[in-house]
């Protein structure tokens, strides 16, 4: 029978330059999907947990979902899986575009690079073709250049993702960019594929379809997401006209709009970074990934180039939580991130951490190297992006590291305003209680998309809930980050689920792949992967205090604006949250994995 | 006067910010009545930064912010 599996793997160890195809075993795959839940369950089966993230020894995994490339909407995300050198622990980052849909054409589920190259090399996979190159010549270039170099040898439809500068110098910042503004942001990934001496990866194919399982009954329950997709206010009409970036102004106005480094909840000029502003001043077209009906990326004109503009994340982080409200500025930081190839998102959050060090004298004018760290200063946010990309001065090798090792140089780890070492992004958790509890229990850190509680306590999707209260949240977070763990290795995006639910992602996946969940055994799917990534930090060293958040969320309270006196609650919440998952100080008892059939 | 903020597509052919005479209009459904908006299209309404309703009854300086169905990640 057909199956949107293609049942086969490939792996590539670069220290002995071997390649080879391996089956994937079917009943294994559809235990834990995809993408984020299988390849964890791959790291965590082959020893990856106990590894220096940076030596030969960690695992890059590049992995699909059952949908990834099959006909339906949004079918096109694949994962980067790995052990995080940000944090030492599970590292998993989802990335759109088309890179993914072209493996899954190619023929592949997933490709486990091990080892390392001497030298830096670069992998061609065309279809069954799959050659290792020789990289000398890309090495030092920058994502777009990497891109256009390679799509000059082998054409426009190959789809090309690379480390830019950032994840050649082992920043742990450093992220996976494919189609040149699309990011497999988060936890560092970039710093490791660096590490391997792999510079990108090359992907064509052609073919252009998998076949499901049943393409009627997937023809039908594809009609009927789409359905939803399309009249549902927020993917039909918000997203596709304004982007994420509209919610600058939503979460400014609730007053949990991080401020210099989240010294304050509240921007006064956030209009000026706002989505409705970027529409007007800057916006060319919408940016559409593999098969997206919503097409929430923004395509801008930046002083006569067209580029991929900043999502709301970056607006935030180099705007107002660095105190900027220089909108050309953000676009020009955001374009030299995405060359760098670092994080969107802890990059400049980093940036705002150096600027209070800045503020309180920890960094001096003479760190700064002729570019002072001043808050709203629309020259350090562009620069020191640059620096830290290119580690060109010893205060940005140290700011490449991320927000928590430059605050522990300077003795003062409190100022990081990260959880197990990654920063925290745009919601202040102070005034919204539940994406306290999301942050301090994700299993790659400091992270909004592991369980998304904005929307039911700001949005008031599915239903409004009263984002100060404790009651119900821990119940809300675990079904977000379950239903979370099942969308991110389904191979779909996390925005369709603003219409959509877990009734008809199981109807999709069923269709695709033979399987028969009901939307609750699925749900039961998603909790066995966010265990199994609690398993794996767990063997990675992980400390039950690692589930906290920074001092200054549960001790200093909000100071001003609708959210005033507010803190986490996170000593009220965390309890109920562990007795619901079946966890005892911080780690599955021996009967929820059996339960999950994880023993 | 009550402070009047809209966003995305609510300020089209009506504006950023508008200012009103509470005395004039005591409750957001009034506000929403006078400016052709139907509160099944407003997805957060907020009086002060707080999520409220269209029956809030409004005083001098409140700040009412309406959005339509908008999101982000």
């Amino acid at each position: 029978m057909s199956t949107t599996y293609n049942l086969k793997m490939l792996r590539v160890n670069l220290t002995d330059q071997t390649i080879k195809t391996e089956d994937l075993d079917e009943k294994l795959a559809k235990k834990f999907l995809g993408g984020r839940g299988l390849g964890t369950k791959i790291l965590y089966d082959e020893g990856v947990a106990t590894v220096d993230p940076l030596s030969p020894e960690n695992k890059l995994i590049f992995i699909n979902g059952p949908l990834t490339g099959a006909n339906v909407p949004t079918g096109g995300r694949y994962m980067v899986v790995t052990k995080a050198p940000l944090n030492n622990m599970i590292a998993s980052s989802n990335s759109g575009g088309v890179w993914g849909a072209r493996l899954k054409y190619a023929g592949y589920d997933a490709l486990i690079v091990e080892g390392k190259s001497e030298k830096p090399v670069y992998l061609v996979i065309d279809d069954e073709h799959v050659e290792i190159k020789d990289a000398a010549t890309l090495w030092g270039k920058t994502s777009e250049e990497t891109e256009e170099a390679l799509k000059e040898t082998y054409g426009k439809n190959a789809s090309v993702l690379n480390i830019g500068p950032a994840g050649e110098n082992l920043a742990l910042l450093a992220c996976i960019i494919n189609e040149a503004d699309r990011a497999a942001g988060r936890t560092g990934v970039g710093a490791v594929m660096g590490s391997k001496n792999l510079k990108a990866v090359v992907c064509s194919s052609k073919r252009t379809v998998v076949e499901p399982y049943d393409k009627e009954a997937l023809r039908e329950t594809v009609t009927a997401s789409l359905k939803l997709i399309k009249e549902n206010g927020v993917t039909g009409t918000g997203l596709p006209t304004y982007g994420t970036a509209v919610l600058v102004n939503i979460i400014n106005n609730v007053g949990s709009f991080p401020t210099k480094n989240w010294q304050e909840s509240q921007f006064a000029t956030s209009e000026e970074i706002s989505g409705e502003m970027l529409k007007e001043k800057f916006l060319v077209k919408q940016g559409f990934c593999h098969r997206c009906p919503i097409g929430c990326g923004r395509v801008i004109n930046m002083n006569g180039k067209i580029v991929g503009g900043p999502e709301y994340e970056p607006l935030w982080a180099y705007g107002a939580n660095c105190g900027l409200d220089d909108l050309e500025a953000i676009t020009i930081a955001n374009y030299w991130a995405n060359e760098m190839g670092l994080d969107a998102i802890g990059a400049p959050t980093t940036i705002a951490t150096a600027m209070e060090l800045y503020q309180k004298g920890y960094i001096t004018d003479e760190d700064c190297d002729g570019v002072p760290l001043k808050w709203g200063s629309s020259e350090a946010i562009i620069e020191w992006t640059k620096r830290m990309g290119l580690g060109s001065n010893p205060l940005a090798k140290l700011m490449a590291s991320g927000s928590y090792r430059l605050c522990e140089h300077y003795g003062v780890p409190e100022l990081s305003m990260s959880v197990k070492k990654q920063d925290m992004p745009a919601y202040d958790a102070r005034g919204i209680q539940g994406i306290g509890l999301t942050y301090a229990t994700s299993n790659r850190g400091g992270c909004h998309v592991r369980g998304y509680m904005i929307s039911p306590e700001i949005l008031g999707l599915p239903q409004p809930l009263d984002r100060f209260a404790t009651e119900d949240k821990a119940l809300w977070t675990k079904i977000f980050q379950d239903l979370t763990a099942v969308i991110d290795s389904s191979g779909m995006c996390l925005f369709t689920s603003f219409a959509i639910g877990a009734a008809e992602y199981a109807a999709m996946i069923n269709a695709a792949t033979g399987t028969n969940y009901t939307p609750e055994e699925l749900l039961v799917v998603g909790e066995r992967i966010y265990n199994i990534e609690r398993m794996f930090n767990k063997a990675a060293g992980m400390k039950p205090e690692d589930d906290t958040l920074p001092k200054r969320l549960l001790e200093e309270p909000i100071p001003d604006g609708p959210s005033k006196g507010e803190v986490s609650k996170l000593h009220i919440l965390l309890p109920q949250y562990y007795e619901l998952r079946g966890w005892e100080n911080a780690f599955p008892t021996e009967a929820t994995l059996k339960r999950l059939e994880l023993l | 006067m009550v402070e009047v903020r809209l966003f995305a597509y609510f300020r089209d052919n009506r504006g950023k910010i508008l200012y009103l005479d509470p005395n004039l209009f005591p409750t957001v459904q009034i506000i929403l009545d006078h400016l052709g908006i139907k509160l099944s299209d407003v997805q957060i309404l907020l009086v002060n930064g707080r999520h409220s309703h269209a029956q809030h009854l409004l005083k001098e300086n409140d700040i009412v912010a309406l959005f339509p169905p908008v999101a982000g990640g």
